[in-house]
Formats: structure tokens, C-alpha cells, sequence
């Protein structure tokens, strides 16, 4: 038996794909397709001037494994999320906490706290550039320190991540923050009654019911930490001796793509940060269920 | 007396980080009117210009020609928003609410560019710019942002939690779909499209990579991008370098203040793509 289409139902088709049709035209052509390219891309090898690209198969991805410089990148990645991610989680949901009661100037503290994000990276990056030098900055300045905050290699890379933490916190609590208003004021009353104090009353109350506010900021922080490119890119210079010791795997990604043309091996890199990236999500998909609780 | 305590030990926590966030805004201010020779000098060290040198701001805006990257930024921003609120609004509203074939296939593969990482674009991206001949131009900053993906799911969400029943009864009354859509409905998504509006102005001025590849050309590129240029040029000349990143973000800053609540409520329902 056949359905019988009635003139809405048509009428429907018509416009859905009217509708969508200027979006999954933009959507193909400029990201389906450069995603798949980028794809194939990273099975060749970039041919030099004039010459046609020549199809290597897995060896981008052999001399990947086995070069030490993206090992390095990735391990400063990894030092950058690490420190990054835990600790403006952590700052923004104390303070997302202290500005969840009724208090004088509250508004006032919120829109300090955000106003980092509304600044391109690339002028925060200079002004903490200039903070931190050693000879002239503030910070050595002013706690009559010699720090060579972003020339020791075995620091910078952590110094950078403090940019990242101060860039991010206000943001992060803001989405704590609406997180937090879902929650029942009569819960802590109740707690309070029971004679929880306030620390009791955060682990207990506060992160399991706004756990699912958690694991959202979380995945996308450690996305976000893990693409990390504009503060080093700025901060760091071709003859700062902890060049190697900060750059990231987006930065190795833009210097093979874009400053050396070597097209093949930049993508090949950048398809194993999305390899990567996609682990390290599906892993936080299966852990949530021990530890996130949804209505 | 010790709720009251409670509080003054939440006002100094609270005021310690905002100072914290605002001193490196200060910094920037102070040493944007200093001379060179203050900024290299630490026996005393200086914190306030003892002459305030005013012409730093304009020898910054002659060097690297500020209004011309402010035209390019603010152009790249206007059309990204116009584009991204016309395409967003028109496939979220059907994705929400019409009922078609292909539908949901459709949708997965605009959830799936919501979740791939940006740079696994750019290389195809920049190659098909390069090859329009459209490098160092408005088009190619542009180029990238013509379409949202997540401006596609949040004027999607929007729309779905509109009432059916409005739907239904601007249908009796006898509106065909263009028109429920666009009188009906779409006026009732305003604070999304303000959301996604805001969103994509703060994303695009933001960005680094792509105009720095897309256009070197230091007549042709946006704020960001000029920034990292004079980063690498200026070295030591710390003056020149905090003035030009005064410049370059005092006018956010303005605007993000007078409309904060639009901003900050705008960036958490567009959520953690950022």
C-alpha cells in the first residue's frame, strides 16, 4: 500500500532542503571536503615547485612515529593540558561557587573576571610577554625575583600554561556559574541544617549536581588546551633557547603546512591530533558514567 | 560576626583575582605612554610615565596603519555575523521543525564538523583561496566563516524550544512555511541570533592562524594577525608594542562592558567552543 504524500508533507521537503541548502553547500565544500582532502593528503608527499604530489602511503605516518621533534610537541602539549585544564577548572568553580551568593559588586567581579576572553590571544600574549621579562617585567620587578620565565626551558612551557589559566578562568566559570543556578537553594539548607560546612557542602552538593557542567567544560578545555598555538606562537622566538621545549603540535602542524610548505607531513600531523584528541574524548565518554550523575 | 567574616574572607579572595586579571590590563595602559628608555630602566623602577608620551599613538597607528586593519577586521566581523545569522537561522529552524527526508543524515554531518578540529580545514581552505586569487583580501578572511555549524545547532535548539502550538496556529490562519518561518517564528529567536552574532564576532576577531596565512599582506590583515607581525619586528621596543595592543583591544573592551550581559550570557548558551 502505498502512502499517500499529502501537499504538507511535500511542501515540507521542498523547504527543509531549501533551507538547509546554502549551509550543507558551505558545510561540504568548506569543511567536508578540506577534511577528507587533509585526509588523503597526509598519505603524500608535497611535490616541489611544478611537480605533482607523490603518493607515499603510510610513510608520513612512520616518519611521524619515529620523529623526535613531534614526540617533543606532544609532550609540550600535554604539559601545556595538564596544567592548563585541572587548575582553571578548579579556580572557576571556587569562584563560580563565591559568586553564586547575594553579594554587593557581584556583576562587577563577573564581568572582570571574564574580560580576558574578549581580547585577541595575540595582544594578552604580548602584554604577558612583557610581564614576564626578566630583565624589565613587572613580575621580577616586583618581587625583586630573576625568573627567566619564558627562556628556561624547563619552565616556560608552565609559565605559558598561566597565561592559559588567566585567559580561561572567567569563562569557565561563567558556564559553572549558570550551571550552579539550576541547582535548589533548599539543598543546602538542608545540609546547612545538618551542620555541613561549606567545604562539605561543595563536594557533596554542589559538584555531583552540576557534574554534567563539569564534564562539558572538561571535554572542551582538553580539546581546547590540546589545539593550544596562538599564546606560544607569540611568545615564544626562533632563538629563545626553550623554543623546543614549548612548541605544540598545532604550532608543528602551522610551521610544516605554511612555513615550509611541506603540506603532506603538516597534515599527517594534524590527522593524528584528531586521532588523538578523539581517544582522549571517547575515554572521558566511557569514565563520565562513573562519576557524572544526569537528572 | 561569623557570617561577616565569612564575607571579608570571600571579598579579599575575590579582589586578589581581580586584581589579577586587571593589573596586565594596566600594565599595558602604562607602558603603552612610556619612553623606551623607562621601560629599560629598574633602579628605580618606573610604573607610571613621568611625562605621559601621547604621540606613541599616533607614530603606533602610522607604522602600521591601524585604521586599515580596523577596516578589514570590522569588515571580516560584519559579513562573518550577516552570513552566519542568514545561513544559521534558515537550517536550524528546519532541522528543528520540518519533517523531511534526508533530515537526519543531514544533521550528523553538521554535529560531525562541530566536533573536528579547525586545522584539519585550513590547508584545503587556503589552497582554494590561493587558487581563486583571492589571498590578502576581505573575501578570503571571510572565506572560512561563510557557513556555521554551530551556529547551525544553536539556532536549532532555539527554534526547538519554541511552542507547537504557535506553529499550528499561524498555519491555520493560513501562513505557508516561508512565512511562519520568517514572521512567526524567527522573530521569536532574536536573544540566539544575538548570542551567535556575538559569538562569531569575538571568534573571528580573535583568530590568529587563519589571517596570518590567508593574508600576509600587512595592508590586507586583520588586528590579530598585524599584532604577531610587529611582535616579531618591534623586539625590545616595548612602548610601540604594548600601544598597539592597547589599540587593538580597547574597542572590544568598550563594547564587551557596555553590553556585558549580552556577551557573557551569549558565550555560555553558545557554550564551550571558545
Amino acid at each position: 500500500m502505498k502512502k499517500k504524500v499529502t501537499s504538507r508533507q511535500r511542501s515540507e521537503f521542498i523547504w527543509g532542503w531549501l533551507f538547509i541548502l546554502p549551509t550543507m553547500l558551505g558545510l561540504i565544500v568548506l569543511n567536508l571536503y578540506p577534511m577528507v582532502d587533509t585526509i588523503k593528503q597526509s598519505f603524500y608527499k608535497t611535490g616541489d615547485f611544478g611537480k605533482g604530489n607523490v603518493f607515499v602511503g603510510l610513510k608520513n605516518y612512520q616518519k611521524v612515529f619515529g620523529d623526535s621533534e613531534v614526540w617533543q610537541c606532544l609532550w609540550n602539549t600535554v604539559k601545556y593540558a595538564i596544567v592548563e585544564v585541572p587548575l582553571s577548572l578548579v579556580i572557576a568553580l571556587l569562584l563560580a561557587v563565591l559568586l553564586n551568593k547575594k553579594l554587593k559588586g557581584r556583576d562587577a567581579f563577573r564581568t572582570i573576571f571574564f574580560l580576558p576572553m574578549v581580547v585577541a590571544p595575540a595582544a594578552i600574549a604580548m602584554v604577558w610577554k612583557w610581564l614576564y621579562n626578566s630583565n624589565f617585567g613587572l613580575i621580577n620587578n616586583v618581587f625583586h625575583i630573576k625568573v627567566n620565565w619564558i627562556s628556561d626551558p624547563n619552565i616556560a612551557i608552565y609559565s605559558i600554561a598561566a597565561i592559559g589559566i588567566w585567559s580561561v578562568i572567567g569563562y569557565n566559570m561563567v558556564l559553572f556559574l549558570a550551571g550552579l543556578q539550576e541547582v535548589p537553594r533548599d539543598y543546602y539548607e538542608a545540609a546547612s541544617l545538618d551542620g555541613a560546612n561549606g567545604w562539605q557542602q561543595l563536594i557533596n552538593i554542589t559538584v555531583p549536581l552540576i557534574s554534567p557542567t563539569i564534564f562539558f567544560v572538561l571535554v572542551t578545555r582538553i580539546i581546547g588546551a590540546m589545539q593550544v598555538f596562538d599564546l606560544i606562537y607569540m611568545m615564544i622566538d626562533l632563538n629563545n633557547p626553550a623554543w623546543k621545549k614549548t612548541e605544540s603540535l598545532v604550532f608543528l602542524f602551522y610551521k610544516y603546512s605554511f612555513e615550509q610548505s611541506k603540506k603532506g607531513y603538516g597534515a599527517t600531523v594534524i590527522v593524528v591530533l584528531l586521532v588523538l584528541i578523539l581517544i582522549l574524548t571517547i575515554f572521558q565518554l566511557i569514565g563520565q558514567k562513573k562519576w557524572v550523575h544526569y537528572e | 560576626m561569623k557570617k561577616s567574616l565569612g564575607n571579608i574572607i570571600i571579598y579579599i579572595v575575590l579582589i586578589f583575582v581581580s586584581i589579577t586579571m586587571l593589573v596586565p590590563f594596566a600594565w599595558m595602559f602604562l607602558t603603552a605612554f612610556k619612553t623606551t628608555a623607562e621601560t629599560m630602566q629598574i633602579d628605580p623602577f618606573v610604573i607610571v610615565p613621568k611625562v605621559w608620551q601621547t604621540q606613541n599613538f599616533g607614530n603606533v597607528i602610522k607604522a602600521m596603519d591601524f585604521v586599515r586593519l580596523y577596516a578589514n577586521t570590522l569588515s571580516m566581523v560584519a559579513l562573518r555575523i550577516l552570513f552566519a545569522i542568514l545561513t544559521a537561522t534558515l537550517s536550524g529552524y528546519a532541522f528543528a521543525r520540518l519533517e523531511f527526508k534526508g533530515k537526519n543524515f543531514m544533521f550528523a554531518l553538521v554535529l560531525l564538523q562541530m566536533m573536528i578540529p579547525v586545522q584539519l580545514f585550513i590547508i584545503p581552505q587556503y589552497v582554494m583561496v590561493s587558487k581563486l586569487h583571492m589571498t590578502n583580501s576581505v573575501f578570503g578572511l571571510v572565506f572560512p566563516g561563510i557557513v556555521t555549524a554551530f551556529g547551525t545547532f544553536l539556532l536549532r535548539q532555539a527554534y526547538m524550544q519554541l511552542p507547537r502550538d504557535l506553529e499550528e496556529a499561524a498555519r491555520l490562519d493560513g501562513c505557508n512555511i516561508p512565512q511562519t518561518f520568517l514572521y512567526v517564528m524567527s522573530p521569536l529567536t532574536k536573544s540566539a541570533m544575538v548570542a551567535l552574532g556575538i559569538f562569531t564576532a569575538v571568534f573571528a576577531y580573535k583568530d590568529l592562524m587563519w589571517p596570518m596565512i590567508v593574508c600576509p599582506d600587512n595592508r590586507a590583515t586583520t588586528l590579530a594577525s598585524a599584532l604577531a607581525k610587529m611582535n616579531g619586528q618591534y623586539q625590545q621596543k616595548y612602548p610601540e608594542l604594548m600601544m598597539a595592543a592597547l589599540i587593538s583591544c580597547v574597542p572590544m573592551i568598550v563594547i564587551y562592558i557596555i553590553f556585558q550581559k549580552q556577551f557573557i550570557e551569549g558565550i555560555a548558551t553558545s557554550g564551550g567552543k571558545l
